[in-house]
């Protein structure tokens, strides 16, 4: 599943942001977090943990008989990046009819100083 | 006081939403789009060359253009206008000729409208026929030349802290 994808789940979002306040968490902590807000089962949460790590947003850690998770910043980075990219795109285009459109209001004032 | 562009990507959908406000009147910014002069002035990225094949911004009109790098690699690019209403909206397909097969085409609606002050907002809605061909956009002609500096995450990050 591609990142995006893997973020259009709202447990999985909150998952992700439980994990950006904790730093990390085992996947009972998780488990609890999840089952505190709303009902589920252990399977569903370890399928959405799965998701996550599939799609590289978290990274896991065996310690012990714990299974460690933290966020993953390059995945998110990628993610971001996508967004930023998309808007570094537009910035440069839309900064550059800026320029047209000072040009061209430029000549309109002229026109009507020097009359038709 | 510079104008931002606002990107809007929600995970999961078809579409992007991008709004952008400018210091000048519709009229003048609706020109923009279909004076062939002034549209090659400002659409192409900077390092690029870009040239107008065809360009017919009427309803029912096509066009076509081609962006060519430093190398001679062209990108070309094509669409029908549905429809082009002055000085409101502009509609209409978007395909880029590059992509590995044809048929992923795209429908964009340009909205202008007018503000307070001689000012005018941009919207540009694109709706992509699946998700993939949404966030696959940027792998395709477009990632070129961009700028790769990311400093630190925002995003979900940011709103976790």
């Amino acid at each position: 599943m591609d990142t995006f994808s893997a973020l259009a789940e709202p447990t999985r979002r909150r998952i992700l942001e439980f994990l950006g306040n904790r730093g990390e968490l085992s996947a009972t902590q998780i488990y609890d977090f999840v089952n505190k807000q709303s009902p589920v089962t252990a399977p569903a949460v370890s399928q959405h943990l799965k998701i996550l790590r599939e799609s590289k947003l978290v990274d896991v850690e065996k310690r012990a008989q714990q299974r460690i998770y933290t966020l993953n910043p390059r995945g998110l980075m990628e993610l971001n990046l996508w967004v930023r990219k998309m808007t570094q795109f537009w910035d440069e285009r839309y900064d550059a009819l800026d320029r047209v459109l000072e040009v061209e209001k430029k000549k309109l004032r002229s026109v009507k100083r020097h009359g038709k | 006081m510079a104008n931002k562009t606002k990107v809007t990507a929600e995970p999961n959908r078809h579409d992007i939403l991008i709004t952008r406000e400018f210091d000048a009147p519709r009229e003048l910014v609706f020109k923009t789009f279909t004076d062939p002069e002034l549209y090659v002035q400002w659409l192409g990225p900077r390092h690029l060359k870009m040239s107008l094949e065809k360009f017919e911004p009427k309803s029912g009109g096509s066009w076509r253009y081609i962006h060519k790098d430093e190398k001679g690699h062209e990108f070309g690019f094509h669409g029908v206008n549905h429809e082009v209403t002055f000085p409101e909206r502009i509609i209409g397909t978007f395909e880029f000729e590059g992509l590995p097969e044809r048929g992923h085409v795209s429908l964009e609606t340009v909205r202008f409208e007018e503000l307070p002050g001689r000012r005018t907002r941009i919207t540009n809605l694109t709706v992509f026929q699946t998700v993939a061909d949404r966030d696959g956009m940027l792998k395709s002609g477009m990632e070129k030349g961009l700028g790769e500096s990311f400093e630190r995450l925002d995003g979900i990050l940011e709103k976790s802290k």
